[in-house]
């Protein structure tokens, strides 16, 4: 446990050292209404993060977790435009739970299908995409035809932080209890820390794998609302290649690819990393051509790091022995 | 000569208005990439206005169901089988219609494409909607015509690779001596995603305070930029403009994210589609590198060497017509 602590202290000093650099070239980065705008802006990284991390921890990963964002976005969208006056509470609802199904399916496939999460997500992927494509035929939905209530309601401020940024918040409170406080979520863990262990304790672990590939998913609808909701835009190719960003952040904040290892704080950490590289790099005045690299770079460059404060020691058998050396 | 010869045209036009479509009358077919797409129905209407321009033309505006090659070669051979007189194509593949249009062709049908062209082999001329030259020239007039004491502006493109938007934003730079006291502080790149172009074009606001217009020649970029402005609390001071679709601007031309915008204008494109198959079919011009055809209220347009021409300056779209075209496309 102490190590994994002080893995996340080293990432959270990585983030300062990173916003000091920041501050350097462009001072007004580290200003507190920045501060609040680069993590309003890294919030749907750090929501879908949290259901990548529960899957992750299964040793599954979700690729599809872009796709079912853009697919329950347009939705939502569509909704929007034939029902103007629905309440915003209802768009939510029906977009954690279309979220949640579009999961499921994922889930259904790996569990009772026992084929490879990596293949199935890919998949579903496709055909997340595919359908919005069926849909809309390609054509976009745009700001004028959205109404205002529908677009408003991820940038309402609230405390001097907008809504999206405190939902970022409730999402992350709700999993830290899920992971650390519930029978299910301590299932993850087990799940992927040892299968077959798992097993004997009663575990299910395909069911395990389903729920978190709900979790997940579910997440990955709420984002879709508020996404297209913040762009004001949706079309077939939002958040292409966003599922990438997700792992990366799980990657950066520890959670282990192999499973069974990894926190709720970490993975925030991964993702809050990401956003800082990702809004710092614009206003540093580095060549975009440099960007790309940089960003790269920063993400091996972190993970190196994580992968060598946890390394585990070895366990030492003989006391004895290793003092006569 | 031109000039006069248009007169008569219309003064035809006007009398042979009255009475329905003659059976001898010259028709025209503009195929299109799919039926039920705003763009070609606003092109159809331009066609139709061309058609009573000239008088004595029927269009016939036909094209398959779905954006395939194999659908456009078949509406091209039944138009083929009832001889009309002239074909204007919007092509769904560069190649694979230039058999069948060849065959067109024999059979002394005149062949243009317009908007996506076909290859050389398959078509007497083709019209683009523009050029690079009046693209770049347009998207910094943009910026330029709202500042009229100069000022600093930024450029958010695509992705650092993307053909168009680079050899745009070249264009843009080679004329940037007529546009005094217009600087380009910066250039960036969005990568054509929603979320990356409002981080950028938030950035920009963020590293030039003194920020007067981000010019966007893409259309997710310049969408993700109006929202970015509308949202950083800048609309008044940033001007976002550039290149983008009438549909997709309507928000931002409401709510003042962006003052005004280019694109083609689908219906001149059909007019001039319409007028350039007729000038040739009539034989009152010939299809070849260095000809000057006369394509009505739009002017002249010249043939490059691949008998392709640029029909116009991209059209700009402000708050006073932004709602007669963005139910269009």
């Amino acid at each position: 446990m102490s190590h994994l602590k002080s893995r996340e202290a080293i990432l959270f000093g990585a983030i300062l050292c990173l916003l000091f650099v920041v501050a350097t070239r462009f001072p007004a980065f580290v200003a507190p209404g920045n501060l609040v705008a680069v993590f309003t802006d890294t919030s749907p990284l750090m929501i879908l993060a949290m259901g990548q991390m529960a899957v992750i921890l299964t040793r599954c990963i979700d690729l599809s977790v872009a796709a079912n964002l853009a697919l329950t976005g347009m939705v939502c969208a569509m909704i929007n435009v034939a029902a103007p006056d629905l309440p915003v509470a209802v768009i939510l609802a029906v977009s954690l739970a279309m979220g949640a199904m579009l999961g499921a399916i994922n889930g259904i496939l790996v569990w009772k299908l026992s084929i490879p999460p990596i293949v199935v997500t890919l998949g579903t992927m496709t055909i997340f995409r595919g359908i919005i494509f069926l849909l809309t035929e390609g054509k976009w939905i745009n700001a004028h035809e959205m109404s205002p209530q529908f677009t408003g309601f991820p940038r309402a401020d609230v405390l001097g932080m907008p809504v999206l940024g405190w939902i970022a918040v409730l999402v992350s409170i709700v999993m830290l209890v899920v992971m650390a406080r519930t029978t299910l979520g301590r299932s993850i863990y087990a799940v992927g820390g040892n299968p077959h262990a798992a097993v004997y304790t009663g575990i299910d672990v395909g069911k395990t794998q389903f729920a978190a590939f709900v979790i997940s998913g579910m997440l990955a609808g709420l984002t879709g609302y508020l996404w297209v909701a913040r762009y004001s835009v949706a079309y077939v190719d939002i958040a292409g290649g966003f599922e990438l960003d997700v792992v990366a952040a799980c990657v950066i904040g520890g959670v282990s690819i192999a499973g069974g290892a990894g926190t709720v704080v970490g993975t925030l950490l991964g993702a809050l990393f990401l956003g800082v590289v990702k809004n710092a790099l614009p206003v540093v005045d580095i060549s975009p051509f440099w960007q790309l690299a940089i960003s790269g770079a920063a993400i091996i460059i972190a993970v190196a790091f994580n992968a060598q404060s946890g390394r585990s020691k070895g366990r030492v058998i003989l006391k004895s022995a290793e003092h006569a050396q | 000569m031109k000039f006069t010869k248009l007169m008569t045209s219309v003064a035809v036009a006007a009398g042979l208005f009255a009475g329905p479509a003659a059976a001898d009358d010259m028709r025209i077919a503009l195929v299109v990439k799919a039926l039920g797409i705003g763009f070609f129905e606003a092109a159809a209407e331009g066609a139709e206005e061309a058609a009573k321009e000239i008088g004595g033309v029927e269009i016939i505006y036909t094209g398959p169901t779905d954006t395939t090659a194999e659908g456009q070669i078949e509406v091209i051979n039944s138009l083929i089988a009832q001889k009309v007189d002239a074909i204007a194509v919007s092509a769904n593949d560069t190649d694979a219609l230039v058999p069948t249009l060849k065959k067109a062709m024999q059979r002394g049908i005149t062949v243009v494409s317009w908007d996506s062209g076909v290859a050389e082999d398959g078509r007497q001329a083709h019209l683009n909607p523009s050029s690079n030259a009046l693209i770049g020239n347009m998207i910094i007039k943009l910026a330029a015509d709202h500042l009229p004491d100069g000022g600093e502006v930024a450029v958010l493109s695509a992705t650092t690779t993307s053909t168009n938007q680079n050899i745009w934003i070249e264009e843009m730079n080679k004329v940037m001596g007529n546009y005094a006291g217009i600087e380009v502080v910066s250039t960036v790149y969005g990568d054509d995603l929603a979320d990356k172009s409002y981080r950028e074009a938030t950035g920009l606001m963020q590293s030039h305070p003194e920020l007067d217009a981000i010019i966007a020649p893409t259309s997710v970029g310049i969408v993700a930029a109006a929202q970015a402005v509308a949202d950083a609390g800048k609309i008044g001071q940033v001007n976002v403009t550039g290149l983008g679709l009438p549909s997709e601007m309507a928000g931002a031309i409401e709510s003042g994210a962006s003052k005004s915008f280019a694109i083609w204008n689908p219906i001149d494109l059909g007019y001039s589609a319409t007028m350039l198959a007729h000038q040739l079919a009539t034989e009152a011009a010939t299809a070849g590198p260095g000809a000057e055809i006369s394509i009505g209220r739009m002017g002249t347009i010249t043939l490059d060497d691949t008998n392709a021409a640029a029909m116009a300056d991209p059209f700009v779209y402000d708050s006073s017509n932004i709602d007669d075209f963005k139910e269009i496309f």
